[in-house]
């Protein structure tokens, strides 16, 4: 009985992705939005034997803030690393469905996944710069790149802290060690470094939890300040924090996508029982 | 009521004893007791070597002893022990009836040429008097040992010369002239001679080759060899003749001696190491002569059987063996690390392997000797042989005991340490910081390159270290892939290729057991076994103390990330 259920989606899966690729090849993306950056089809995710992710269908739309909410382990951290196949780096994580970035299935095979991560960054919970220097903190992606002219790494190096806002306390001494700095610097120092490489995306899984409240509204000031140029997805904890800086909203249970909605709407008036108990903090 | 009163105490002693035991102070004396008695052997041990063994090179004071019955013996104390009377009477030496214990000295008397023993016994009975006359000569000869004596005369080209006032002077010069001489002859003979013999070595060699590669007779390359080689020659018969006359002018002076007891002997200068007086010695004078002689068992090589003289050789050929074994260790422990921590499937495959690797570090390190004369001296060195040095044979040039299997062998005994350490650094390492660099669009290669094995640095140079401490106090495997007791040059020297990885070489702790054991004059040569023990223990030290300073580095530079 559960071994044909799981069963099932892949095959069916397997039959619409390639159904869907033929689709939109003829008729050039009407079923997409033109500001859909990231679009999830029947996701499901396994961990070994045990499902993670229950058949998500989300699109995420582009240079927006889109916040996921949920009580811990419904598995919204996991629908985020699926965005740049973070997830890849776990044993036994099994994948079933598409994610297309801007129509591209990024779990396709001929994908480069270190191509797909250049083009969609990442910030983790906690900080976590290399122990270089923070010039070499925010150069190394350049670098992976090959680039290697000082001119050009000296710009780009300057243009990502300023874009993070932390050129104006680290101007004097980015030769010194990253981890010198103190954790909220260094959260930002961490997301300079990836949009230092221009990516399309950000995704930021709780980028504010382990710091203080001051150094947590300099992050949400920075994402304000960011979503003019990068589509933003953000997992959060803190529903408040969700209402501050998001755009769209998201909530998550039990690897099931409850719903999704503008954050206004979705806040003051929830659509579903689970989403007004949730924010309304009668439960996670 | 008495009776009462005492058990109720012994009712609160054991009570107390057992709330004592139950408190858990008598484990922390215990473990506190165990790790002092640790300090206690390990200091004790240091202290003993130390001045055991620096001791020997101070100038002791010669004394002369007038025995009982009248004869003379000069000579330096050198150990005292208090025995039973009964023991030294069932030895047959009368000691009188009240005494109960006899001491008995060791009097390190030298002439071993005359006497046919360097040390003799003697006990307090049968010494009359001891006094320590200004004028005692002690030489240190390169053969037979020290001489104690009395200089008589001096003489030039076999001719007497007049004694005059300022005699010591007079000696003390012509030491230096013949110190001089024996420098040049030095470089001639080994520097330059030795380099032509290597020369010329070459071209027999190279002759060989050319017949084996079947040339003709009359091939030009012959005659462009020929001509070499009388060049060669000539310039070999130049330095015998530059030889023979410095041999000549060495020779000329002798010094005129006697014995305590009247026998006269003639020291050639040349045979000469080192002419002293201690007992006219000052304080001064005394620490400079130490100093000499330490510096001399540090830079020199070893004379008469290893039992004196320096112990250069033994120093370089163990910390050049160390530090290729760490040059071929550390690659490919590292890398053998990073495959089965990194890239393996970690199943049980890998934890057979890493299980192996791990039991592999507790093989008896002379099994590994076994192995090494095996594989790599026999297979290895006999396959090179006959793939590339095939005019030498059937004279082996990498099929014998040398350096480099020496090290390769050391390598393989503690490539298991640097392996273990070197997983245990990158297991340490955050996945945090990995996934950060993967995030940022480098690969997986990229990001061990770039961020993790500089990381792991630290762990690597820990691994090293260990390895470096087991492999400098190896001997059982060395005697078999390389050492030996005495090595006519170094491996490394001035004729192309500069690093003889094929020559055998000496090593300290062979050298301990050699003198210490293998000696043809044991009890002479213990305090050397002392000194050379300490110096052993410093070297490891301090290979061991560099290599830390370049780990705290490390770390410092990365901790703020391990935590």
């Amino acid at each position: 009985m559960t071994q044909a259920d799981a069963d099932q989606p892949d095959a069916t899966g397997a039959a619409r992705g390639v159904s869907l690729h033929t689709l939109r090849d003829a008729d050039d993306r009407p079923a997409i939005a033109s500001d859909t950056c990231i679009e999830v089809r029947d996701l499901d995710l396994y961990y070994g034997a045990t499902r993670a992710l229950n058949k998500i269908n989300l699109s995420i739309p582009a240079k927006v803030v889109t916040a996921f909410i949920g009580p811990s382990g419904c598995g919204k951290s996991t629908l985020l690393r699926c965005f740049n196949r973070m997830n890849d780096l776990i044993d036994g994580v099994r994948i079933e469905g598409e994610v297309l970035l801007r129509g591209q299935n990024i779990y396709d095979r001929a994908v480069n996944v270190s191509q797909l991560r250049r083009k969609v960054g990442m910030v983790f919970q906690k900080p976590n710069p290399f122990p270089k220097s923070i010039y070499e903190n925010v150069a190394y992606g350049l670098r992976i790149q090959g680039v290697k002219t000082r001119r050009i790494l000296d710009k780009s190096v300057e243009r990502a802290l300023r874009g993070a806002a932390l050129w104006d306390e680290v101007k004097d001494r980015v030769h010194e060690n990253a981890l010198g700095l103190s954790g909220g610097q260094q959260q930002r120092l961490v997301i300079a470094r990836a949009i230092a490489i221009e990516p399309e995306v950000l995704l930021l899984d709780e980028p504010a939890s382990a710091l203080d409240p001051i150094s947590t509204l300099k992050i949400e000031e920075l994402i304000y300040e960011l979503k003019k140029d990068y589509t933003i997805v953000i997992v959060t904890h803190n529903m408040q924090q969700a209402a501050r800086v998001s755009d769209y909203t998201a909530f998550m249970y039990m690897g099931d996508l409850i719903e999704v909605g503008e954050t206004r709407t979705l806040f003051t008036t929830p659509r579903r029982k689970q989403t007004e108990d949730y924010i309304t903090g009668r439960y996670g | 009521m008495d009776n009462r009163a005492e058990s109720m105490t012994q009712v609160a002693d054991r009570h107390s004893m057992r709330a004592w035991l139950r408190s858990g102070q008598p484990w922390i004396w215990l473990t506190a007791g165990t790790v002092s008695l640790s300090l206690i052997m390990v200091f004790g041990l240091l202290l003993l070597i130390t001045l055991r063994g620096m001791g020997h090179f101070w100038p002791q004071d010669i004394a002369e002893i007038t025995l009982t019955d009248g004869e003379l013996v000069l000579g330096e104390f050198v150990e005292q022990e208090t025995v039973t009377a009964a023991r030294v009477r069932a030895l047959g030496t009368d000691v009188p009836a009240e005494r109960e214990f006899v001491d008995r000295f060791q009097i390190k008397t030298g002439n071993r040429d005359i006497s046919g023993a360097d040390f003799r016994w003697l006990n307090d009975t049968e010494i009359a008097s001891v006094r320590y006359p200004e004028n005692v000569l002690v030489a240190e000869r390169t053969e037979w040992g020290n001489f104690y004596g009395y200089v008589e005369g001096l003489r030039e080209g076999g001719q007497s010369l007049e004694p005059s006032a300022q005699r010591w002077p007079e000696i003390e010069q012509r030491m230096a002239r013949k110190q001089e001489l024996a420098e040049r002859i030095s470089v001639i003979e080994k520097d330059r001679m030795g380099s032509i013999n290597y020369e010329l070595e070459r071209l027999r060699l190279a002759r060989k080759s050319l017949e084996l590669s079947g040339a003709a007779a009359d091939d030009p390359a012959y005659a462009e060899l020929a001509r070499q080689d009388a060049e060669l020659q000539t310039r070999y018969e130049e330095l015998a003749a530059q030889l023979a006359s410095l041999y000549r002018d060495i020779g000329r002076d002798t010094l005129l001696v006697s014995t305590v007891d009247g026998v006269e002997r003639e020291l050639p200068f040349a045979k000469l190491v080192r002419l002293f007086r201690p007992n006219a010695m000052n304080m001064g004078e005394k620490l400079i002569h130490y100093g000499a002689k330490v510096l001399e068992f540090v830079s020199d090589e070893p004379r008469e059987a290893n039992t004196e003289g320096g112990v250069f050789p033994a120093i370089f050929g163990t910390v050049l063996m160390v530090l290729l074994m760490s040059v071929f260790v550390t690659p490919f422990g590292v890398i053998a690390a990073i495959y089965l921590r990194e890239y393996a499937h970690q199943g049980t495959l890998t934890r057979i392997i890493r299980i192996a690797v791990n039991n592999l570090a507790g093989v008896p390190s002379v099994v590994y000797g076994v192995f090494g004369l095996g594989f790599f001296v026999y297979f290895m060195g006999g396959s090179i042989d006959a793939l590339f040095f095939p005019e030498s044979l059937p004279a082996p040039t990498f099929g014998t005991p040398g350096l480099l299997w020496s090290s390769l062998t050391l390598a393989l005994l503690t490539v298991p340490v640097v392996i273990v350490a070197t997983e245990e650094g990158l297991s340490r390492i955050p996945r945090s910081i990995r996934e950060g660099s993967l995030a940022l669009g480098a690969t997986k290669a990229e990001t061990l390159w770039r961020t993790v094995l500089p990381m792991a640095t630290p762990a690597m140079m820990t691994g090293l270290i260990l390895a470096v401490a087991r492999a400098a106090g190896e001997v059982a495997p060395l005697m078999m892939v390389g050492v030996v007791k005495l090595a006519p040059t170094l491996p490394l020297d001035g004729d192309f290729p500069y690093l003889h990885l094929d020559r055998k070489f000496m090593h300290l702790g062979f050298h301990i057991y050699d003198v210490g054991f293998q000696s043809p004059n044991v009890e002479a040569a213990r305090p050397l076994v002392y000194a050379t023990a300490l110096l052993l223990v410093i070297i490891i030290v301090t290979l061991n103390l560099a290599a830390i300073t370049i780990r705290s580095r490390l770390q410092e530079k990365y901790n703020a990330a391990e935590t």
